[in-house]
């Protein structure tokens, strides 16, 4: 593994646990441990799973108004987030475009931002240009777990009071592992939670969670496949700077505040672009992310291309992320078409290897989330 | 007699006849296998062709025939259950049978020990 990698406070357990490392957005990260993709995968789905995300980028904005300044660089309501609440976002450029999509939850005074690793530094460079009256405070102490899973919440509430935690609500938590931040949030379409703990308490506080029956260590490539068939976009796959949010099909996280006639309407890099779309019919052309199945057992990845017809010479769109989804157990994607081809049910080819194969436009997610509501 | 490729397939030869599968290093260098697609009966191969196509939940991987000759029974078995590769590799999850021109052309692969070097 290359020397100038990256490692997690959780390095050296994962290696005790026969993690099989790969690099990932500059560190050295556990792909799979020895369940292996498929097993992890249904472990998290049956019972919990632990998975180190301390690779993802955490910020806090202080300042007299965080929330009303971030608004300039997302089009969220930040402003109508309420002390403990979690919400979705994205940073937009003038193109309409998806810089990174993050995770905001409104602090006591502050906000508390998650970006994804690999746009760590860049996010951070447009903050630093775009925001006039918060300071950005990176946080290089703490590492970022996230605990899966349908038993997640009976692990976790040995530890913690956590059952008082609606879905994306965080908190802190005070404790012997110090002071714990805890959000009822994830990304694997599973009720869950992410928790923020310093670094050196995380390996003790790590290998207590795994001491428990139900939870098992997940790698990344269980992350992946979890994520796809809960609908969630990766970002760099799924959505990216030449991707709008109409496009991406993320308008609903998009709130009223910061529509067309909204409170606080626009005022976000794109806004022209991206406002008119969201109240005007769809562009028949204008491309849409959509969810895939391939007819047959054979997975269809990023980068297959899609045709109309069996001998179409031209593709009309592309997949995005695909995978075979242990859970459903068939092949699933993730991709992009005209939106006259991204009503569900619509039959579509993949060319793969040289040969076209059946694929049909299906409704997301792939399999019912299981958010505690 | 059995053989070893550095591509991690196995050799079984019996008669003029050459079983041919991917060896338990393999599978779990792979990792689930979750599809399978065989050369069709009667196809006539050539060293080097890629005739199999093998999916795990990381990526899609070519095997290459390791010997020129007919495919005269493919296992059926393991494309409805890909998973029993990672089970028995190098027992009932045989991948194709070929029927052999030149018996030779085993020479160059290795033996057991030799293989075992290799992945050690």
């Amino acid at each position: 593994m290359g020397e100038n990698l990256l490692k997690t406070p959780l390095h050296a357990l994962h290696l005790e646990l026969g993690a099989k490392m790969v690099p990932f957005a500059g560190y050295e990260m556990p792909v799979q441990y020895k369940l292996g993709v498929m097993k992890e995968h249904l472990h998290t789905r049956a019972a919990a799973g632990l998975f180190d995300v301390s690779h993802m980028g955490q910020i806090l904005l202080e300042g007299d108004n965080p929330a009303l300044d971030l608004e300039r660089l997302v089009p969220q309501s930040i402003c109508g987030l309420k002390p403990n609440r979690q919400r979705y976002a994205f940073f937009t450029n003038e193109d309409g475009g998806i810089e990174d999509d993050i995770m905001v939850t409104r602090r006591d005074g502050h906000l508390f931002v998650v970006l994804n690793a690999a746009c760590k530094a860049a996010d951070i460079a447009l903050m630093k240009a775009g925001l006039h009256s918060s300071d950005i405070v990176e946080i290089t102490d703490r590492a970022l777990l996230a605990l899966q899973g349908p038993a997640a919440e009976t692990a976790l509430a040995r530890l913690f009071a956590v059952e008082r935690l609606a879905f994306m609500e965080g908190d802190m938590f005070p404790s012997d592992w110090g002071n714990v931040w805890i959000s009822r949030s994830g990304y694997s379409g599973e009720d869950g939670f992410e928790i923020s703990i310093e670094f050196d308490r995380a390996e003790d506080f790590a290998r207590t969670l795994l001491a428990m029956e139900e939870v098992e260590p997940i790698g990344l490539g269980a992350r992946d496949s979890l994520r796809l068939e809960a609908g969630l976009c990766l970002y760099g796959n799924d959505i990216d700077k030449s991707t709008d949010p109409v496009q991406a099909n993320l308008t609903w996280a998009i709130q009223k505040p910061r529509r067309s006639g909204g409170d606080r309407e626009g005022g976000f890099p794109g806004d022209r672009k991206i406002l008119p779309k969201l109240s005007r019919a769809a562009d028949p052309e204008d491309r849409r992310r959509v969810g895939l199945k391939p007819e047959g057992r054979a997975p269809m990845r990023e980068g297959v291309q899609l045709f109309e017809n069996d001998n179409s010479p031209e593709p009309v769109g592309v997949i995005t992320s695909g995978a075979f989804g242990p859970t459903v157990g068939h092949p699933i994607a993730m991709g992009y078409l005209p939106a006259r081809l991204a009503e569900p049910g619509t039959r579509l080819w993949g060319e793969l290897r040289g040969k076209r194969l059946p694929v049909q436009v299906t409704p997301l997610p792939f399999r019912p989330s299981n958010y505690k509501r | 007699m059995i053989k070893f490729t550095e591509d991690h397939e196995w050799l079984s030869l019996d008669g003029d006849v050459v079983t041919v599968g991917i060896t338990d290093h393999a599978q779990e260098q792979l990792g689930d296998i979750v599809y399978i697609e065989l050369p069709e009966i009667g196809t006539q191969v050539s060293k080097d062709d890629e005739v199999v196509v093998i999916e795990s939940v990381k990526a899609a991987s070519d095997i290459a025939a390791p010997i020129d000759g007919e495919v005269v029974e493919i296992n059926e078995t393991i494309i409805d259950a890909p998973d029993k590769v990672n089970a028995d590799a190098e027992g009932a999850a045989w991948f194709f049978k070929v029927k052999i021109d030149d018996a030779g052309q085993l020479d160059e692969y290795m033996d057991e020990t030799a293989y075992k070097d290799l992945i050690a």
